[in-house]
């Protein structure tokens, strides 16, 4: 919300600070200001003058040559502007002032523009004469102003003084940024009183007084409100003889700031008493009113209906209408009926202000996809007195600016009205709750200032009605912190029982996740939740891969963003290709991030929500670099254990030939392989990638960080090296599990040396090597007890079809 | 007998200074010093000196002994000295030649953000919580004061799913879980991701992170609110750093606020940083609304407490300079490898 100072000034007189000062104090308070502008901004040395004489240039025949007497002389000036004759009052910007912009209205200049006297084709010229474009401003803001050319002044204004003045540019408008709560905000009344408040100086409203003809409104008009749940307070008022012409320049001026471009004396009343007190009103035009009857009812299902701005709109019965004894002629608290428009010819005018139900208004606006100005304000939900207060602030304007004349009474059609809440004055809560010492005089002089009466009988506190965000104590409580200051509250730290800071066994595993990924080269992306069901052909899923049932978004922001993702890999797979689209070299990514599985679809409950370790890599890698990471991230959780890679994971995504289940214990905790190649051109990534994934929640119950010392080896170690040929199909990791089981107790390590196909080694075989470590822990070994042991080792080997070699 | 073992050593000496490499001076105590040296052959020939003479003779050899094999340890000392010299001196490298890096990877900046925030909030003594991303309705915004018809909930941009689920769009969800426990006094954060239906851009984004603090207990105070936030924001920005309070609106809070802390690029001068303000608005907070307590099953007139939010990508656009909020979730390396 925009409001000029000056306005506000109108009602706080004695307002007496600077910009900054009025801006920082007002955000303290909790009128938050976001900035605020200066219109007469780089507007110096400019004066009103008066054109004496005009004669053609002696060389060019577009320029003329003007005497224009500035007050304290007369000067020449030479000028293009078309529109300008003898006897004008203009704006003159002397030798060594400044504009603000250039005649063509475009951005304006930092730093203005200077004017300096000099000859134009030869001939002096000693200032120049401004269009409201070079005085920062246009036409929309100062409709008076020639479409092209110099402004004219068309008041009495006296030649020599301030031009900016007499524009009303000295002024500075702020921006205010007002919380939903705070209704009564959203008016220049509603902020004048806060900027009383907070400045400590008399706040003055508007003394609203109607000068009344001696008709009666019930002559008029009759109102009828059948949907009273949507409309608790419907006020009329009509006035007659309206003569339509410009609003008093204070008035475009006051409107200007806001942003509301003056039209006519009615259109402009009508805003101005919406700015003023927040309350929008609707004028009709009553002989265009059937029956001079207004129902308020909701409208009926198929029902279109033309609003001013020509549109057609579609209605249904939970949009309220306006209606008359025949027609609609306007949708409730958003826009009027092209059919009621006023013109220029309007002769009686009948105003409507009312409250509406600020949620069905918020709703029926959306519906319809047609905010306005008014529907902003009436979906906050209004204060039912303020009605009658800006009706008959409107009439009072119509009256006193001669646009017309006011009908006696008001048509007022409400339910009962909400009495002013009242709450018990409990100074001692109050400073309990903010933890400060404010005196009981001093809250009762804020509640003074901000209209909250004090009962010494009762010792309440009554509310008034346009504050109806102050329910409960603690909402007092907040109004006393924000005028006795909220930086003179103390800072203190929080007494009572000291409490264990920690972080969750889980989030510690995700922590030290983290720190192995990044060991081992790779670097932390994060990817969305939500994704495209395409994603699962692009992953080569079966058609009824369980993976496939994803929930999906219903208000979604496109398909892309469509469905909650049932799988990890989509991010990792898209974040490597754009990296390798952009030609990075060597990239190794991971995510911890959830899935979302849902349970049964539609949701009926909340889905699991999965935390995945998600790794990807490309570049100077391999199968078994992935499995590297993986085995060291679990040795660092304490996961000791034989991990067990099982080749049958059946991921269509990945290489058939190159993936593995990651089996500990009996349980898969996930899956590691090479994407595979149709998926890598599914992502245009023409390299070899690898990926794993951890399943975290199956992984977390295995983890620990228990530690127990084992001790060091006292006793010699005794190897033994074995070379075999062995059938291609066995993989090592059936020896090992030969060696394991087979080793028994004095079985200390195993390591594979060497792993050989080709020239030397048979057609379908292999040479595989390991040197294997014997060690008891209390004894040194005999030879004996190793030789038996690796007799059952071979015998075993043997079994499966290996030739030992010698 | 004497003149001979003066003869000896001073052959022995002679040899050990024409030495010029190790293995010529190991000939030289096997030629002198050994069991068929040429001093052990004056020791065997023992037999034909006096038996009173003996001991004489024999100290004599020693001393010969012991000189000879003093020179001769010094000589190799000097000798292996030399030779290491000299092979140093072959090994001399280019040590601005390239490092061998390990190539260790780099955390997110919202990662890094986030666990400086946990560190600071754990050392005070919270307990990081973590609550549902998809979420029901009660949790989102009714049990915070956003009852059904409440204009916050159109302003949020709500995803919906079904029925009465939706993506959370705060993490202020995870207070009402936390409180519903019923383990007092409670003093956590809540870090999580949120949903927004606001389209990406440089400024937004349809997921982002929160950080929610929640802290209740007898005697809770606005200003142990504004002491604990301020002792937060001087251990992110720095121990300079000033914190201001204005008051502000939320439906779960009240009173409420929002903080502002001075820029930590000029330091509340004004900049181009802060947009000549000085200050920098960083999170909202506010006194637990008693009837958010209530509806939680917290007795107001006993507890009282206070939470805060704050936007994780907002600390770490802000701390590291970030311009564009697209490169958090494009996972260029070339960005993360920066952090």
């Amino acid at each position: 919300m925009n409001t000029a100072l000056s306005w506000i000034k109108a009602y706080v007189p004695d307002l007496d600070c600077t910009d900054q000062e009025y801006m920082d104090a007002m955000t303290l308070s909790g009128t938050k200001v976001e900035g605020y502008s200066r219109p007469d901004k780089n507007l110096e040395k400019i004066v009103v003058g008066r054109i004496e004489k005009i004669e053609k240039h002696p060389d060019a025949d577009k320029l003329i040559v003007c005497q224009v007497d500035i007050g304290s002389e007369v000067i020449q000036i030479v000028t293009g502007a078309p529109n300008v004759k003898e006897g004008d009052k203009i704006p003159v910007v002397l030798d060594g002032g400044k504009v603000a912009g250039g005649h063509d209205g475009g951005p304006l200049p930092e730093n203005g523009i200077a004017i300096k006297a000099g000859k134009l084709r030869g001939v002096e010229s000693n200032g120049m004469m401004c269009s409201i474009e070079e005085l920062g401003s246009d036409r929309n803001m100062y409709p008076e102003a020639p479409e092209m050319g110099i402004y004219v002044f068309q008041d009495d204004v006296e030649v020599g003084t301030d031009a900016v003045e007499a524009l009303g540019l000295h002024d500075t408008v702020f921006e205010y940024e007002v919380t939903s709560n705070r209704v009564d905000c959203y008016s220049v009344i509603g902020i004048a009183r806060e900027a009383a408040a907070t400045f400590r100086k008399p706040f003055y409203p508007p003394v609203v007084q109607v000068n009344e003809n001696k008709e009666k409104v019930e002559d008029y008009i009759s109102v009828e409100v059948q949907d009273t749940d949507l409309c608790p307070r419907y006020c009329a008022r009509v006035c007659t003889n309206i003569k339509i012409g410009p609003s008093p320049k204070w008035m475009q001026r006051r409107l200007a700031a806001s942003g509301i471009r003056p039209i006519n004396n009615l259109v402009d009343i009508t805003n101005y008493v919406m700015e003023e007190y927040g309350q929008p009103m609707h004028a009709y035009d009553l002989d265009t009113i059937a029956g001079h009857k207004i129902i308020v009812r909701r409208a009926k299902e198929g029902d279109v209906f033309r609003t001013l701005d020509g549109q057609d709109r579609n209605l249904d019965p939970e949009v309220l209408m306006i209606c008359d004894a025949e027609k609609e002629v306007g949708i409730a608290g958003i826009m009027g009926g092209e059919n009621s428009m006023i013109t220029d010819n309007v002769k009686t005018v009948l105003f409507e202000a009312a409250t509406f139900n600020g949620a069905n208004i918020r709703k029926s606006a959306k519906r319809i996809g047609l905010r306005t100005d008014a529907s902003g304000k009436f979906e906050k939900g209004l204060d039912p007195y303020n009605a009658e207060a800006a009706i008959n602030r409107a009439c009072q304007l119509i009256e006193e600016l001669g646009c017309g004349e006011v009908v006696g009474g008001i048509v007022d059609v409400h339910a009962a009205m909400k009495d002013r809440t009242v709450l018990p004055f409990e100074p001692d809560s109050y400073n309990k709750l903010l933890g400060t010492n404010v005196s009981k005089e001093e809250m009762l002089d804020i509640f003074k200032r901000i209209e909250v009466d004090y009962d010494p009988v009762k010792n309440t506190l009554t509310v008034p009605t346009f504050r109806q965000d102050l329910l409960r104590q603690c909402d007092i409580a907040e109004e006393v912190a924000r005028f006795y200051g909220y930086d003179k509250i103390p800072t203190t730290l929080p007494s009572g029982e000291a409490t264990m800071g920690k972080l969750p066994f889980k989030l510690r595993i995700e922590q030290k996740a983290r720190d192995i990924a990044e060991y081992c080269g790779f670097s932390q992306g994060m990817c969305y939740s939500f994704e495209s069901p395409k994603v699962f052909d692009k992953l080569l899923l079966d058609a009824d891969d369980p993976a496939r049932k994803a929930i999906t978004i219903s208000n979604p922001l496109g398909e892309d963003f469509s469905i909650m993702r049932t799988l990890s890999l989509n991010g990792i797979l898209t974040s490597l290709a754009t990296n390798y689209n952009r030609r990075n070299k060597e990239v190794r990514l991971y995510e911890l991030g959830n899935i979302y599985l849902p349970k049964q679809l539609p949701l009926k409950e909340l889905p699991d929500e999965r935390m995945q370790f998600t790794l990807g890599m490309y570049g100077d890698c391999d199968f078994f670099t992935m499995k590297g990471v993986v085995e060291e991230f679990f040795d660092s959780i304490g996961m000791k254990k034989k991990i067990h890679y099982d080749p049958d994971s059946g991921k269509n995504f990945l290489h058939p030939g190159r993936q593995a289940d990651i089996v500990y214990e009996g349980t898969v905790l996930g899956y590691l392989g090479e994407v595979h190649p149709e998926v890598c051109e599914n992502y245009d990534m023409k390299t070899r990638a690898y990926i794993a994934v951890l399943d975290m929640p199956s992984v977390v119950p295995f983890a620990t960080f228990d530690r127990k010392y084992q001790g060091i080896a006292k006793y010699p170690a005794v190897s033994r090296d074995i070379s075999m040929v062995v059938p291609k199909d066995i993989r090592v990791g059936q020896i090992e599990a030969v060696l394991e089981q087979r080793g028994g107790k004095i079985l200390e390590d195993y390591q594979l040396f060497d792993i050989y196909e080709g020239d030397q080694i048979k057609e379908g075989f292999k040479s595989v090597a390991y040197s294997i470590t014997f060690r008891a822990k209390d004894r040194t070994l005999e030879e004996s007890d190793v030789s038996g042991v690796m007799r059952k080792i071979l015998n075993g080997l043997e079994g499966m079809g290996i030739e030992l070699r010698s | 007998m004497k003149e001979k073992l003066e003869q000896i050593k001073a052959e022995a000496l002679r040899q050990i200074e024409e030495s010029d490499a190790l293995e010529k001076l190991n000939e030289v105590r096997v030629n002198f010093l050994g069991k068929k040296g040429e001093l052990t052959a004056v020791l065997k020939s023992m037999k034909d000196v006096a038996p009173e003479e003996r001991p004489k003779v024999g100290q004599l050899v020693n001393e010969t002994r012991e000189e000879i094999e003093k020179v001769l340890e010094e000589s190799v000392r000097r000798m292996e000295k030399t030779v290491r010299d000299a092979k140093m001196r072959r090994e001399v490298i280019d040590v601005t030649l390239p490092a061998k890096k390990n190539n260790v990877g780099h955390r997110h900046p919202n990662t890094i953000a986030l666990e400086e925030v946990e560190r600071i909030f754990i050392g005070m003594g919270y307990e990081v919580v973590e609550g549902p991303e998809i979420e029901k309705d009660y949790y989102n915004f009714e049990a915070l004061n956003i009852p059904a018809d409440h204009p916050a909930k159109d302003e949020q941009d709500t995803f919906y799913i079904d029925g009465d689920i939706l993506l959370r769009t705060q993490t202020s969800s995870t207070q009402v879980h936390e409180m519903e426990k019923g383990r007092l006094p409670i003093r956590m954060i809540a870090p999580g991701r949120v949903f927004r239906a606001d389209e990406v851009d440089a400024t937004h984004s349809p997921s982002f992170h929160q950080i929610e603090g929640l802290v209740i207990d007898k005697n809770i105070t606005f200003a142990d609110l504004k002491g604990t936030l301020a002792k937060f924001a001087k251990e992110l920005f720095g121990e300079d750093t000033r914190v201001k309070f204005r008051p502000h609106h939320f439906p779960f809070t009240e009173p409420s606020a929002e903080m502002d802390v001075t820029c930590f690029k000029c330091g509340g001068k004004g900049c181009r940083f802060c947009k000549g303000e000085g200050w920098i608005e960083i999170l909202g907070c506010g006194m637990v609304h008693p009837h958010v307590l209530e509806m939680s099953g917290i007795d107001p007139e006993q507890y009282t407490g206070f939470a805060f939010g704050v936007g994780l990508e907002r600390i770490a656009l802000l701390k590291y300079e970030i311009d564009d909020m697209r490169l958090l979730y494009e996972n260029d390396i070339r960005f993360l490898k920066q952090f």
